[in-house]
């Protein structure tokens, strides 16, 4: 292949909406299907996607997001205001993951499954794991370690760092 | 479009090395693509192979993780240590389809 390519990448999740889960899952997944090595840290409140009673729950922001449209993703859309109305995130959710599951994106504790079972690592933040007061009983059995900052950054030798 | 021979067979690819007519492709061209890969296919490589190629001409599409997980009952842990480094890719090379087009 070319000369340039990326060998291993260090992908940060922050943040706690399905938004902001799903594109580091896949971006991790996608660089283990090319070959690539991958880390996953999950930070703040990109941790849900590893908590077990929180993975399987995690919804759409509607709130402060005026790109969300009825009824299909490239639909009307919705006043802003309108997102704050209880049971919208429920809904926007709800219909997303359908749409996920005809593109066969698997939910978040499958999909860790899976990325893990490919050759992954999955790593928690110990700052927010402190902050958050959450012990390894907590986390699903793919969480490899929780990792100072500084660890972070030694096991992404070599490695692109994507943050999201 | 280039031609190459492999395992006395011509066959078309692309610039990849993804087979373009898959009416070329037999047993004995996928146990020559599979060496070139570095892979000595035995029957668990089969099975994979199998099912892509039987899902393929069901949708003309190659599947994907989830599918070789759930329908194909082939584990994600399987694919990785069958085809290292990037299961899907090889095994649609070696199995005579395109490059797979799908994120996940």
């Amino acid at each position: 292949m070319t000369d340039n390519r990326i060998d291993k990448v260090s992908i940060i999740v922050s943040r706690g909406s399905l938004e902001g889960v799903y594109p580091g899952l896949i971006m991790a997944n996608g660089a283990r299907m090319e070959g690539i090595d991958a880390n996953l840290f999950f930070t703040f409140f990109g941790l849900h996607a590893v908590v077990k009673k929180k993975m399987d729950h995690i919804k759409i922001s509607t709130v402060g997001n005026p790109a969300l449209c009825v009824p299909t993703p490239m639909g009307m859309g919705v006043p802003t205001w309108m997102g704050a109305i209880p049971g919208m995130s429920w809904i926007a959710t709800a219909m997303m993951k359908k749409e996920m599951e005809k593109i066969d994106i698997p939910p978040v504790g499958e999909f860790i499954e899976m990325i893990h079972d490919a050759g992954a690592c999955i790593y928690a933040c110990k700052a927010t794991v402190d902050m958050f007061k959450l012990t390894k009983d907590d986390f699903c059995p793919q969480v490899d370690k929780v990792l100072t900052v500084g660890e972070f950054y030694q096991k992404s030798a070599g490695a692109q760092i994507i943050f999201t | 479009m280039t031609q190459k021979q492999v395992a006395r067979v011509t066959i078309d690819v692309d610039d990849e090395g993804y087979m373009t007519n898959h009416a070329q492709w037999n047993r004995d061209v996928a146990a020559a693509l599979a060496k070139e890969q570095g892979i000595e296919l035995a029957d668990a490589h089969w099975k994979v192979l199998d099912f892509i190629d039987k899902d393929f001409k069901e949708r003309s599409v190659v599947p994907g993780m989830r599918r070789m997980n759930k329908i194909g009952g082939i584990p994600t842990k399987d694919l990785y240590s069958l085809f290292p480094d990037g299961p899907i890719k090889k095994a649609a090379k070696i199995a005579g389809y395109p490059k797979p087009v799908s994120c996940v």
